[in-house]
């Protein structure tokens, strides 16, 4: 599925609730569902500045798409991540680079962020599209 | 023991065993809340429940009419103009000036600086004391410290080549006195420390800390910017060489604070900034400074917020520190014996003698999950770490949820907060 497709399938999921409450309880059984990062990867190095929670990235290239692995000390934090995961994990770096995410205002997610939550949330965005250009630039290097 | 009245009404209150004073019997609560415009948001659909005036109290309507005042009516520039409106605005500056003297009982006008606040303050203090230390001089700071209390003084060592030594603290989140004892000496030049811990509330024994570091010989700087919501300090019998505060934590405006100096200190100091206001003749050979207080006011002050900043302590005043005190107290007594009754729910800070602020974790969940929820729930607390890393160290956390009550909150809303706490453990579990 495009990273469009996979957004327009979240927005319709979270169309469907009713209140913050019910939203909050799909995000924290998101959380629970998130592809785990490996303990190896689990470094000061993988942490993303910027979030009142610990929050660790792992990106890998397979097969020419990236794969995200992330793990976080707070569960909602996780939720969150878990959501940028599903749309951005399994692309190609040059699709996670041009992805327009939006989509996170239209969850109402990003309203519900107070400043410092959202800035950790902006910092998620930017580590996983720098991955992205790590391995975009890499790939355009190479003989 | 302080002799300061609203202080000792705490000690009074803590050590006897009275009945949690019923909030009639102190004050109108509902006129007081009144008072405070904010009060009546709604946020995310609820009633907002403020719990977080540790790091920065709500403005009454008085202040809030203070500060369109000055500008509507006597706007101008201080201490130069030769004009009704200078004249009426430096009068009404000075007289700002006089208000805290009193409130804090200096004896002297100009030992009150009017500063940015409680971080300004305290670097104000750190620099001038760059001139005075040598290599090898100590600088004692308690483990209880804002991260914006160490890092000036780590700043002075780097600069002067003196040695930071840390008052221990113990499970309970007090200081370890017998350790401090033991670590000043001849080499102790200063000695710092907040009144009351801002992430656990604890109100430290400034009165055995200050005595014992003038034996050592050396001088003291306490940080009042938690305790100047709650209690009036009376720096002479403190016998506290500085002392500072910031408005904002005080009902009055953000960006306005006040270093106390003993004068014999501030005129051993060099000034803090070059500027207008704080000379006295400028050639390009050489420059005379300005007496006190002007030598530390460099350039134009906040004006219109250093005058309402005395507005904030005339309110604070009329409705008096006893009372705020033992109310204060009400309500942490009663939040505290109801967030106990959650299971699983762990208080930071327990020592006697501690201010309205509550930090706790519920077991195995992220306090910034916790305040997520809470928020939702029109809720207002503080997650993270306070900027108190070493005790978040100490205790092994990431850090707390921390409610922190003022004199404006009411027992429905340590209902309120009791009631969203089960309420995030449930859905957090």
């Amino acid at each position: 599925m495009s990273i469009k497709e996979i957004q327009a399938e979240i927005v319709d999921e979270f169309s469907l609730f009713d209140d913050w409450m019910q939203r909050y309880e799909y995000m924290i059984a998101l959380g629970k569902s998130l592809p785990l990062i490996e303990e190896q990867y689990k470094i000061d190095r993988n942490l993303i500045k910027g979030c009142q929670s610990k929050v660790w990235v792992h990106a890998e290239m397979k097969d020419g798409k990236v794969v995200f692995t992330a793990d976080s000390d707070a569960i909602i934090t996780k939720g969150i991540i878990a959501i940028l995961l599903r749309t951005l994990s399994n692309q190609s770096p040059k699709d996670v680079l041009e992805a327009d995410m939006h989509y996170i205002d239209e969850i109402g997610l990003k309203e519900h962020l107070s400043p410092t939550r959202a800035n950790g949330l902006v910092s998620m965005i930017k580590q996983l599209k720098l991955y992205a250009l790590a391995f975009e630039t890499q790939k355009n290097n190479m003989p | 023991m302080l002799q300061n009245w609203a202080y000792n009404s705490v000690l009074i209150y803590k050590n006897s065993h009275m009945k949690p004073l019923e909030k009639e019997n102190i004050f109108d609560i509902q006129k007081i809340r009144s008072d405070f415009p904010i009060l009546k948001r709604k946020v995310n659909g609820y009633p907002l429940v403020y719990l977080d005036n540790a790091a920065s109290s709500q403005k009454p309507q008085v202040v809030i009419d203070a500060i369109v005042d000055y500008y509507s009516n006597y706007n101008a520039n201080i201490h130069r103009g030769v004009h009704a409106l200078s004249q009426e605005a430096t009068d009404a500056y000075e007289r700002s000036r006089n208000k805290i003297q009193k409130h804090l009982n200096a004896a002297k006008p100009y030992e009150i600086i009017f500063t940015s606040g409680t971080t300004h303050s305290i670097n104000l203090v750190a620099n001038g004391f760059t001139t005075l230390l040598k290599t090898g001089d100590e600088i004692i700071v308690s483990a209880l410290e804002h991260h914006s209390n160490i890092v000036p003084w780590q700043m002075l060592c780097e600069r002067t080549g003196a040695v930071l030594k840390v008052i221990p603290m113990n499970e309970t989140g007090e200081l370890v006195l017998e350790a401090y004892e033991k670590m000043l000496s001849d080499k102790t030049k200063l000695v710092f420390c907040n009144h009351i811990s801002n992430a656990l509330g604890t109100i430290n024994p400034i009165n055995q800390i200050i005595q014992k570091a003038h034996e050592a010989g050396a001088a003291v700087l306490i940080d009042g910017a938690q305790a100047c919501a709650h209690l009036k300090p009376d720096v002479q019998v403190l016998d506290v060489d500085f002392y500072v505060a910031s408005a904002h934590k005080m009902c009055g405006p953000t960006g306005v604070g006040l270093l106390y100096g003993k004068e014999k200190w501030l005129r051993k100091l060099p000034p803090y900034q070059g500027g207008g206001e704080m000379i006295a003749e400028v050639t390009f050979e050489k420059t005379t400074y300005a007496d006190l207080p002007h030598k530390f006011e460099a350039g134009t002050p906040n004006i219109c917020g250093d005058i309402v900043f005395g507005t904030a302590i005339d309110y604070l005043n009329q409705i008096g520190f006893d009372k705020i005190a033992a109310y204060e107290n009400s309500l942490l007594e009663t939040a505290t014996r109801k967030l106990l009754e959650i299971e699983g729910l762990r208080i930071y800070g327990t020592s006697k003698q501690k201010t309205s602020v509550i930090s706790f974790n519920l077991e195995g969940i992220h306090p910034y999950d916790v305040g997520t929820i809470l928020d939702q729930l029109g809720i207002a607390v503080r997650t993270g770490h306070h900027c108190t890393q070493p005790i978040m160290d100490y205790y092994k956390i990431p850090g707390t949820v921390r409610a922190s009550f003022s004199f404006y909150n009411t027992f429905e809303e340590i209902d309120r907060l009791v009631e969203a706490v089960k309420k995030a453990k449930q859905m957090l579990q």
